[in-house]
C-alpha cells in the first residue's frame, strides 16, 4: 500500500508536531549532557583557580614543612601514593584477570557464581568500610600502620572492577578461537592462556588502568591503614604518606597555607589520574 | 537402549573386520616423515589395544555396500547415536570413510552432518549435555572411550571450520601455534614447516612477504587457507571441514576445492557441504544425512546419477532442502 503512495507526498509527508517533537527531544539530551559536564568543569576551573599559586617545582621535590614555615612540598606523599598503588596493582591486577579469566570460561561451575556474587557485592562495600576491615585483619595483627596494609585496602576495592571487566571482555573474545585452537590439540589452559587472553588483552589493560586511576584518588581506605606520614619513607612495613590522605589532612588543618597547600594537592592528584588514564588509552589504542 | 544401540552387536563384528585389516598399533609421537607407513596410533598402546579389544566380539566381516575396491576405512562409525540434552541428533549412523580420499557428507540443515563431523574430533565435548551411543573409531582408536587423550585425538584429527578463524596474531604464529604446542621451539625448524604448511595450503606466495603482519588482514579466502595451513602444520591424518567454502566468494571457493583435491592423497578429508555441486566436484564419496539418520553413502558418481534411495534422489535434484 505504501508503494502506491507517490513520491512527493512522501517527502513533504512529516508533520510540524513531529518536527517540534523531535527538536524537543534532541534539545532536553544536549541540555542534559551539558548540566552533566558542568561539575566536572567546575570542580576543575576551581581546582586551578586555588591549586596553582601554590604549585612550583618545590611542590614535587620538596618535603612537608613545619606549620608556619612557608614553602613545603608534597613529594613524600606523591612518591607514597605511587608506592600503595603500585602495591595494590601487584596485588589486585594478577589475581583479578585470572580470576576474570575463570569466570568467563568456567562460568557454569557451581563456584563462579559463588565468586561473581561476591565480587558483586565488593564492588558495593564502602571504601571506608574496606579500610576499617584491612585495619582489623592486617594493621592490628601487625601491629603498626604500613604502606603494605594501604596497598592491601586499595588492592581490595580494585579487585571487583578488574575481575567483572576482565571477565566481560575475555566473553567477547569470539568461541571460534577457543574451537581452533581446541581443534589443533592444545589443552584447554594453553588455548585460553595463549588465544583467549590475549585476544582480550587490550580490554584486560583498559580495566586494569581503570581500576588502578580510580584506586589512585581513594582516601577512606588509607586513613586506617597508610596513616600517612610527615616524613620520607619508602619502607612499605611503615607508615607512609599518600596524596589522598594528605590533601584531607591539610584541608582540616587551622592552617591557611596547609589549606593552599591542599588545593595544589588536590590539583596535583587529579592531574596524576588523568595522566594515568590518557596514558592507558594510548596503551590499549597501539596494543589494538 | 535405543533401536541403534540394539543394532550395534552387529555393527561391531564389522568394525572387528576392518580393524583387523589395520597394521598394528604403534607407540604414540609424532609422525617421523611423511613417507613412512602412517602411523595409526598417536596414543599410548595400551589405549589402542584396549579399543582394539572393545571392538572384538561380535561376528565376521559383513561388508557389501561398496561397490569398488575401496581402500581401508580410515574413520569407521558404527551405530553411532548423539543425544543434545533430551534431543537425539544421530540416529544408528554406520559409515565408512576410506583413506585418502574425499568423502563429501551432505543433507538439509540441521540433520547432523555438522553434529557428525564434529564427533570424529570430540569438538562436541564443548557442548554440555552431550551423549554419545555406538562406536566411532579413528584408525584403530575409540573416540569415544573413556580415557582417551582427546588432544591427542585432536592433533591426528585436524579440523577447518565454515567461518576462517585464524587467531588474532601474526600469519606466521598462526601456522606455528600448533608446532610449537608440540614443543618445537627451535626457530629453523619452525620457518621450515611453517614454510611447508603454507606452501601445501596453496598460501605461501601470497603471504611469504607479509608473516608477520596480522592474519586478519588477509583476504576471507586467504584467511581460509591460512586455518588450512594451521591445520596442516600439526600433519593430522584427517582433516574435517565443516563447510569450509560457505563463507567464501565464488573465486576462494575454488581455490579451496583446488585444495582440497591437492591434499587428499596424503589427508583423508571429511567435507560437511550444503553445495551440492561441491560435493560432486571434490568428493569420491559421499554421505548423504537426513534427520540424523545416514539416508545412503556411495561412490559419488554413482551416488548422483544413480541413486539408491528415492530420498536421495528428491534431494539431489532439488525437490526439497
Amino acid at each position: 500500500m505504501s508503494q502506491e503512495r507517490p513520491e512527493g507526498q512522501l517527502a513533504a509527508g512529516v508533520h510540524w508536531t513531529r518536527r517540534a517533537a523531535n527538536r524537543a527531544v534532541i534539545g532536553g539530551c544536549v541540555l542534559a549532557a551539558a548540566i552533566v559536564v558542568l561539575p566536572l568543569a567546575l570542580l576543575v576551573i576551581h581546582l586551578l583557580v586555588r591549586g596553582l599559586p601554590a604549585l612550583s617545582p618545590a611542590f614535587f621535590t620538596h618535603m612537608p614543612k613545619p606549620v608556619g614555615e612557608p614553602g613545603g612540598g608534597m613529594a613524600n606523599a606523591i612518591v607514597g601514593t605511587l608506592i600503595v598503588v603500585g602495591i595494590a596493582a601487584a596485588i589486585a591486577v594478577p589475581l583479578g584477570v585470572a580470576a576474570g579469566v575463570y569466570l568467563a570460561e568456567y562460568s557454569r561451575e557451581r563456584l563462579a557464581s559463588a565468586v561473581r556474587y561476591t565480587a558483586d557485592v565488593l564492588s558495593g562495600a564502602p571504601s571506608i568500610v574496606v579500610g576499617v576491615a584491612v585495619f582489623a585483619l592486617l594493621v592490628v595483627p601487625m601491629g603498626h600502620f604500613s604502606a603494605l596494609a594501604g596497598g592491601v585496602g586499595l588492592a581490595v576495592l580494585m579487585l571487583p572492577t578488574i575481575v567483572r571487566s576482565t571477565e566481560e571482555v575475555v566473553r567477547l573474545v569470539p568461541n571460534s578461537y577457543r574451537q581452533a585452537a581446541l581443534a589443533l590439540g592444545a589443552p584447554r589452559w594453553v588455548a585460553t592462556l595463549q588465544v583467549v587472553l590475549p585476544a582480550a588483552r587490550a580490554g584486560v589493560t583498559t580495566a586494569a588502568l581503570l581500576a588502578v586511576a580510580r584506586a589512585s584518588g581513594e582516601t577512606a581506605p588509607l586513613l586506617f591503614t597508610a596513616l600517612g606520614n610527615r616524613f620520607w619513607s619508602l619502607r612499605v612495613d611503615k607508615p607512609i604518606a599518600t596524596l589522598p590522605v594528605m590533601i584531607y589532612d591539610y584541608a582540616r588543618a587551622p592552617y591557611p597555607d596547609w589549606n593552599a597547600q591542599a588545593w595544589t594537592g588536590a590539583l596535583v592528584l587529579l592531574a596524576l589520574v588523568t595522566v594515568l588514564s590518557a596514558l592507558m588509552r594510548a596503551a590499549t589504542r597501539r596494543i589494538r | 537402549m535405543t533401536a541403534a544401540n540394539a543394532g550395534y552387536p552387529q555393527g561391531a563384528g564389522r568394525a572387528q573386520a576392518s580393524a583387523g585389516t589395520e597394521p598394528p598399533a604403534t607407540t604414540g609421537g609424532p609422525r617421523v616423515s611423511e613417507e613412512a607407513p602412517r602411523i595409526r596410533t598417536a596414543l599410548p598402546p595400551n589405549r589402542a589395544a584396549g579399543a582394539e579389544a572393545a571392538a572384538r566380539p561380535g561376528g565376521e566381516a559383513a561388508d557389501g555396500d561398496q561397490g569398488e575396491p575401496a581402500p581401508a576405512p580410515h574413520l569407521v562409525a558404527r551405530g553411532f547415536d548423539l543425544h543434545y540434552g533430551t534431543h537425539q541428533a544421530l540416529h544408528g549412523i554406520s559409515l565408512d570413510i576410506p583413506e585418502h580420499r574425499v568423502t563429501a557428507i551432505i543433507g538439509p540443515s540441521g540433520c547432523g552432518k555438522s553434529t557428525l563431523l564434529r564427533a570424529f574430533n570430540r569438538m562436541n565435548d564443548l557442548i554440555p549435555g552431550v551423549r554419545t551411543g555406538g562406536t566411532l573409531r579413528v584408525g584403530a582408536v575409540d573416540v569415544n572411550a573413556p580415557g582417551l587423550d582427546v588432544v591427542a585425538l585432536r592433533r591426528r584429527v585436524g579440523m577447518v571450520f565454515q567461518r576462517p578463524n585464524p587467531f588474532p596474531q601474526s600469519v606466521y604464529d598462526n601456522v606455528a601455534f600448533g608446532l610449537r604446542l608440540l614443543g618445537i621451539r627451535k626457530r629453523t625448524e619452525l620457518d621450515g614447516r611453517v614454510e611447508t604448511s603454507l606452501r601445501r595450503a596453496a598460501l605461501w606466495d601470497e603471504v611469504k612477504d607479509r608473516l608477520e603482519g596480522s592474519a586478519l588482514q588477509l583476504s576471507g579466502g586467504q584467511q581460509q587457507r591460512l586455518c588450512i595451513a594451521r591445520c596442516l602444520a600439526v600433519e593430522p591424518e584427517v582433516l574435517l571441514m565443516d563447510e569450509p567454502a560457505s563463507a567464501l566468494d565464488p573465486t576462494s571457493t575454488a581455490r579451496v576445492e583446488e585444495l582440497v583435491l591437492e591434499l587428499k592423497g596424503r589427508y583423508t578429508i571429511v567435507v560437511v557441504t550444503h553445495n551440492m555441486q561441491q560435493a560432486a566436484r571434490i568428493s569420491d564419496r559421499t554421505a548423504f544425512l537426513m534427520q540424523g539418520r545416514l539416508v545412503e553413502d556411495d561412490d559419488t558418481r554413482r551416488m548422483f546419477t544413480s541413486p539408491r534411495e528415492k530420498l536421495t534422489e528428491d534431494y539431489i535434484t532439488g525437490r526439497f532442502g
